[in-house]
């Protein structure tokens, strides 16, 4: 491909997917969540972002969308475009909607590989693995692993 | 609707007192002053209780009943003086009758596996209530499904409250033991456990009493209950974690065969066969929780030093309290409100999820517990996915019912958003 074309089709990418890459996408949820002074605050702000999660349309709400490991239901969709994931979801807790809302912020629209190796350090770095309590942290990596899978399946499909 | 009260005291609790010797409590958790409301998962410790366990391994730790040296003899001592201390706190009339477990659960797999193993057959019915915690009806599923035999549960109303009506009906020539729950610790009902004793002796049938939740805030009497079993943890009454009792009639115990082999529970062994010593070490395998059997007994003494009277009822003020002001708040349902009941509260909050009400007030330092509480059954009952709980100790202060009440109402205010 000329190259050209090639820097504007990452250009395009960009903005139609509106995708910045996951390390600018964590940095900044980091830099928002560095505005709070303590946990109430980011407790609060992550309920926000969970109330303004788009729902789910309820045909996705079935059970093999619904992730295990779990202690609320959380449904996950995904689906590809150009070779690039989507995700939406929806849980019946409010700040799972919220946890969810920052995952989906960061992978919604990755490529699967760059997906796949996402470390989402932000998630230790905003502190949200120490506060959530064990069963919670189980639901967080659950619902992360499922999104991990999603991207391997498609890649996986590419080749 | 509110449960309405047997005994109501107004004159306060020297609470303030009773806090200053429970370290945990002065603590600040998110910079908040930690407001404990999660009693009935466990108590918090008294500093004599925390003491004792580092007074045994700093001065006098040693395996007991084997060494004929001062520090076994001194171990052995003390380890021995709490098997009275036990028995003298449920009016038991042998020390006999007093097997020290890990806590309620091991207690209940015990009789349901020993018990069990030689009297359940195909076809007989182990009654249990629904609203009892897995730890009572778990044990039974197993030991039932080797032997044949079922599982049934004794049903109960909305309020919580056990429909004895069915109890009489359930009690057919089918059952061979009853097992319930003195004090629901989902619901805070306090079940009417001497007339079920009662009406189980009528037929012979033995019945275990969960005590877990009661032996901190009631005084109990097994001999004038007349239970066959009672069983508690030590941790929901002030001791440490890892120590349970198992009260058991000496006509059961001697009859029941041992639960574990190992040391301590052996008279003699040879390959030629092994004799069993006498009870209650024949269940008692293996070297046991010394350091903690040890704080539990300075438990009891803490305990029973204090007015448990006054305690009781300053725990009652405190549920009702919070029963009245949440139950005043909009949107908030109060879950258990039998006329009978213990310091628990449970609620659930329409259109809120319980846990996102839970971990807001966590972030507020206030400390609940959330969800089905290991009572599925109880959720399954009542068609709701679980609850909030506060549960109360006496070192609970109005104050601390007011930032539940202010918790709540804000949690409300925002996830209902
Ligand atoms: C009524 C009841 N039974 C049994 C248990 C189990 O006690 P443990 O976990 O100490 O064995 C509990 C503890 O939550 C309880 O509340």
């Amino acid at each position: 491909m000329i190259a050209w074309w090639k820097e504007l089709k990452k250009e395009f990418n960009y903005y139609v997917h509106n995708v910045k890459d996951i390390a600018t996408l964590e940095k900044e949820i980091i830099e928002d969540f560095s505005l709070f002074d303590d946990w109430t605050e980011k407790y609060q702000y992550i309920i926000e972002l969970g109330q303004k999660l788009k729902p789910l349309d309820d045909q996705y709400k079935t059970d093999d969308r619904k992730i295990k490991g779990c202690q609320s239901s959380v449904w996950l969709h995904a689906y590809s475009n150009d070779g690039r994931i989507y995700f939406d979801a929806d849980s019946d807790s409010t700040f799972v909607k919220g946890e969810i809302a920052l995952l989906i912020n960061v992978l919604s629209g990755q490529k699967p590989e760059d997906i796949v190796a996402a470390e989402l350090a932000f998630i230790d770095a905003i502190g949200l693995r120490q506060h959530v309590a064990v069963t919670r942290a189980n639901g967080l990596a659950a619902m992360i692993k499922q999104m991990k899978l999603y991207a391997l399946g498609l890649q996986s499909q590419a080749v | 609707m509110l449960p309405e009260m047997t005994e109501i005291n107004l004159q306060p609790f020297d609470v303030e007192k009773v806090r200053s010797d429970f370290p945990v409590l002065a603590q600040h958790v998110y910079g908040k002053p930690l407001v404990y409301l999660d009693n009935a998962a466990t108590s918090q410790k008294p500093q004599v209780v925390i003491d004792a366990l580092a007074d045994y391994y700093t001065t006098y730790n040693a395996n007991i009943h084997r060494g004929v040296h001062f520090l076994s003899q001194k171990a052995s001592q003390a380890f021995d003086d709490v098997r009275v201390k036990v028995k003298e706190f449920i009016v038991a009339s042998s020390e006999r009758e007093i097997v020290f477990v890990r806590g309620t659960t091991e207690a209940i797999n015990l009789i349901a596996s020993s018990w069990g193993r030689v009297n359940l057959a195909a076809g007989d019915i182990v009654l249990v209530t629904t609203m009892e915690h897995h730890s009572n009806i778990v044990p039974w599923q197993m030991i039932c499904a080797e032997r044949g035999a079922e599982v049934v549960p004794i049903p109960m109303d909305d309020c919580g409250v056990l429909d004895m009506q069915a109890f009489g009906t359930l009690l057919t020539d089918r059952v061979k033991f009853v097992s319930v729950v003195h004090t629901s610790n989902s619901l805070g009902t306090i079940n009417p456990v001497k007339q079920i004793i009662e009406q189980a002796h009528a037929r012979n049938i033995p019945v275990l009493v969960d005590a877990a939740q009661t032996v901190a805030h009631q005084a109990v009497d097994v001999q004038e209950l007349d239970c066959d079993f009672l069983v508690f943890s030590g941790h929901k009454m002030l001791a440490p974690t890892g120590v349970g009792v198992l009260y058991g009639k000496e006509k059961h115990l001697e009859a029941m065969p041992p639960y574990q082999g190992g040391g301590e529970m052996i008279s003699s062994v040879s390959f030629s066969g092994t004799t069993y010593n006498e009870i209650p070490f024949k269940f008692e395998a293996g070297t046991p929780n010394i350091a903690d059997v040890i704080s539990l007994g300075v438990a009891i003494d803490y305990l029973n030093a204090m007015d448990r009277k006054a305690a009781a009822a300053w725990e009652l003020t405190l549920m009702k309290l919070t029963s009245e002001k949440l139950s005043a708040l909009e949107h908030v349902r109060l879950i258990g409100t039998a006329k009978e009941k213990s310091a628990v509260v449970s609620f659930i909050v329409d259109g809120v999820n319980a846990m996102d009400l839970g971990m807001f007030l966590d972030t507020l330092g206030i400390a609940v517990r959330t969800g089905h509480h290991c009572t599925e059954p109880v959720m399954h009952r009542l068609g709701i996915p679980g609850t909030v709980r506060a549960s109360f100790m006496f070192y609970n202060t109005a104050a601390e019912v007011d930032r539940l009440v202010e918790g709540v109402k804000k949690g409300i205010q925002l996830l209902r958003a």
